[in-house]
């Protein structure tokens, strides 16, 4: 498949990133970790979130915090607004922390690393130094790296694996750790930030991620400091039943600058899986954060046996003045998607961007969009949404534009796109736009088209495959949101896009 | 050489006839006319020869080169050398020109087991001919056909030509919505390609393209056959005197 070569803005990259993209084939993460784990039993309660907190090594207020939360999250209700179904989950039928028996001690050398560990990451394409370092050696880190530096903290199942660079980040005062390290490291940063952005209160499964949340990825950047390396997380569930709960918090200073990435996978299972995780930004005056993610967990097969429920809590708080955030995401993954990555816009001339690609094949559901609340003066959002849908599929867009009325002078500009391949899929568009002053103006474009028979026949008259041809044409319709990415990601994205609609034509 | 023998095509969708018994021999090197009145199955012809769904071929066969195109698919037949300039070339937007051409080049190359082009060879090769073609850098860079002019877009379709290098072209009304200059371009474009080992197949309502581009066999299709096959003179007497005589004549 030559996908990869028709980014147009992206030439200069070179053949063996190229090659490297290439060789992937339907879902080819779908594989499965055999590996000696550690569960705690079944089900959720409050001695299971004291057994998570204990684990974690947390102190008394943290666990506090967790128990006040799951307190909390008895009394609510699973939300049903979204236009998506599924079989009711069974919260106490399965486990909420699991993690590889090896890791219970760090390792101190590559000989005592979990041989099958290291395996993982290498299948996941992490480079090999940079398993090392995940694996948790000591002193990897101090040699040279190879080309590009990409941070990553790799969370498997519940708990984090590693982070690499950590060293480097710290000279440059970046903090790039597991949260339950900045827990018990930087409790003065957490304690301050935490549930600040996605109160305990603020959802059903934002609350229920309060209580069990088991690790995830912290970032500080200091003042001023503009982050030397983009920063990534793998998320990757292996365990069968069991629920992944992670929680992200960042925090750009005032005046710095981060760029973060997030890839998930999970194996092939015909059990659903849940992943509710929570991610919280806090961009101080002046500071920018720019946030990506590659979501590709198990959509689950053909008939919608299996796969992830992704139902995540994502937003960011521009509280200064001139704070920027950039979200953008490719959902190619997952059975179903409940997922808004919401900006906060309270800063005066801050500004928000959302760029999303929702792909959503066979049986898959997407219900995803996001939220502007301009809450400053002088405030500007855009929002660029491009939907998929194929196969059996249904693609909600779904999102929020609200102008306060101190949010003189603001301006928001949607675009909102729907692609349908085939004629059994539906894709729908749900704007809400509330305006509470004169003076703001809100923009909202929408169109809704078929990949249509003369574009394929035109393609394929010029030589290209079916798929080839489904696969350029789909890439030319998400171009504004691929171009958003970092060029790492920008790869990768465009070669699941065409991935994820594999035998959505004939 | 492309040959069509008692080539029989309906519609998929209703019960239409629409070719009924055409017999087509075109040589190497050697470029054909097509001309007829509306309706008369022309450019259902260029669709079947190059694989476009809807159509069910009941009878007859059509080859090149000695392979059978019509039991393969649209980009097989590509790939062997069939190439469709279209009368309304389609619009892909997001997806630019110069992308556009090198995935179909390598495509090919691909489906005929033949190294692909690297960047820099391709790069040289698409600078070149579009050069002769008067197309600048922007229109490599722009996303194909979209809000290129009539005459953009037919300039396009010969440099996708040019770059592919197939066997038998199917000129398709090219000449329609062209000013003279434009015309000129194209048909010096077209001309540029001519070769022993290529071939040409132009589908035109006037004989004006035919003064740019000289064809060495005319032929005139009524009602779903060829009904008159001649020399270059046969587009004039069709210019000065219309259908009428020719059909009469047959009838």
């Amino acid at each position: 498949m030559a996908v990869v070569d028709q980014f147009e803005a992206k030439e200069g990259v070179d053949q063996e990133t190229v090659d490297a993209v290439r060789e992937v084939s339907t879902y080819k993460y779908g594989w499965n970790t055999d590996i000696e784990m550690e569960y705690a039993p079944k089900g959720v309660n409050p001695d299971i979130v004291r057994l998570i907190s204990e684990k974690n090594e947390e102190p008394e207020w943290m666990t506090q915090w967790r128990l006040d939360a799951f307190a909390r999250w008895e009394k609510l209700e699973e939300p049903n607004w979204a236009m998506v179904s599924y079989p009711k989950i069974d919260f106490q039928d399965q486990y909420y922390y699991a993690r590889p028996k090896s890791m219970e001690e760090k390792p101190k050398s590559l000989d005592e690393v979990d041989p099958k560990l290291l395996a993982t990451y290498e299948k996941l394409g992490i480079p090999l130094k940079e398993q090392m370092i995940l694996a948790g050696i000591e002193g990897a880190e101090d040699a040279p790296a190879e080309g590009r530096k990409v941070a990553v903290d790799a969370v498997f199942d519940s708990v984090s694996v590693g982070t690499t660079f950590q060293a480097e980040l710290k000279k440059a005062g970046v903090i790039f750790c597991s949260i339950s390290e900045a827990i018990r490291e930087h409790p003065e940063l957490v304690k301050k930030y935490l549930g600040t952005v996605v109160p305990v209160s603020d959802n059903f499964y934002a609350t229920m991620n309060s209580a069990v949340f088991s690790d995830g990825s912290f970032v500080y950047v200091p003042p001023g400091v503009r982050c030397p390396m983009e920063l990534s997380t793998y998320f990757r569930i292996n365990a069968e039943n069991t629920g992944q709960f992670e929680r992200t918090l960042i925090i750009a200073d005032k005046g710095s600058y981060v760029s973060y990435l997030e890839g998930c996978t999970a194996p092939q299972r015909d059990t659903a899986q849940l992943h509710a995780a929570v991610v919280e930004i806090i961009i101080e005056e002046d500071a920018e954060v720019k946030y990506s993610t590659v979501q590709n967990w198990y959509p689950g097969d053909e008939n919608g046996q299996g796969g992830i429920y992704n139902f995540v809590t994502k937003r960011a708080d521009c509280r200064g003045d001139r704070a920027k955030i950039m979200w953008t995401q490719v959902e190619t993954g997952s059975a179903v998607t409940w997922k808004y990555p919401s900006c906060i816009l309270r800063g005066e001339e801050s500004q928000g961007e959302f760029y999303s690609i929702a792909i959503a094949n066979n049986m898959q559901q997407a219900d995803t969009g996001t939220k502007m609340v301009h809450l400053g003066k002088n405030t500007k959002s855009r929002i660029v949404s491009k939907g998929i849908s194929a196969g059996k599929a249904q693609n909600t867009y779904r999102g929020l534009v609200s102008m306060h009325p101190k949010a003189k002078n603001s301006r928001n500009y949607t675009q909102c796109d729907s692609l349908l391949i085939g004629d059994k899929c539906g894709a729908h568009t749900v704007p809400y736009i509330e305006v509470k002053n004169n003076s703001s103006r809100v923009e909202h474009e929408a169109t809704t088209s078929k990949v249509d028979d003369d574009q394929l026949f035109y393609c394929r008259q010029r030589g290209m495959d079916e798929e080839e041809a489904v696969a350029l044409v789909v890439n030319g319709f998400c171009k504004d949101v691929l171009q958003a990415l970092p060029m790492e990601f920008a790869m990768e994205a465009q070669q699941l896009v065409a991935i994820s609609l594999e035998g959505s034509v004939g | 050489m492309l040959e069509i023998k008692n080539l029989h095509v309906k519609l998929e969708e209703e019960d239409k006839q629409i070719l009924k018994g055409v017999n087509l021999k075109v040589e190497a090197g050697k470029v054909h006319a097509i001309m007829g009145p509306n309706g008369s199955g022309k450019s259902t012809l260029s669709y079947v020869l190059s694989g476009r769904d809807g159509y069910e071929v009941t009878e007859g066969t059509a080859s090149l080169n000695g392979d059978e195109l019509l039991e393969l698919e649209a980009e097989e037949r590509a790939a062997l050398g069939v190439f469709l300039a279209f009368q309304y070339p389609v619009e892909i937007p997001g997806v630019g020109n110069m992308t556009f051409l090198r995935t179909a080049v390598n495509a090919q190359r691909k489906a005929r087991g033949e190294e692909e082009l690297s960047a820099s060879d391709f790069l040289k090769t698409v600078r070149a001919k579009a050069k002769t073609l008067k197309i600048d850098a922007d229109m490599l860079k722009r996303p194909v056909n979209v809000g290129f002019s009539g005459g953009e877009k037919k300039r396009n379709e010969i440099l996708q030509m040019a770059m592919l290098e197939p066997k038998m072209c199917i000129l398709d009304e090219t000449d329609s919505g062209l000013d003279v200059d434009a015309m000129k371009l194209v048909s010096e474009g077209v001309n540029a390609l001519r070769d022993e080992g290529r071939s040409f197949l132009v589908i035109t309502h006037y004989q004006r393209l035919l003064d740019h581009i000289k064809p060495d066999v005319v032929h005139i299709m009524a009602n779903g056959r060829i009904v008159k096959t001649g020399g270059p003179e046969l587009a004039l007497e069709v210019e000065n005197n219309g259908y009428a005589d020719i059909l009469a004549e047959v009838e």
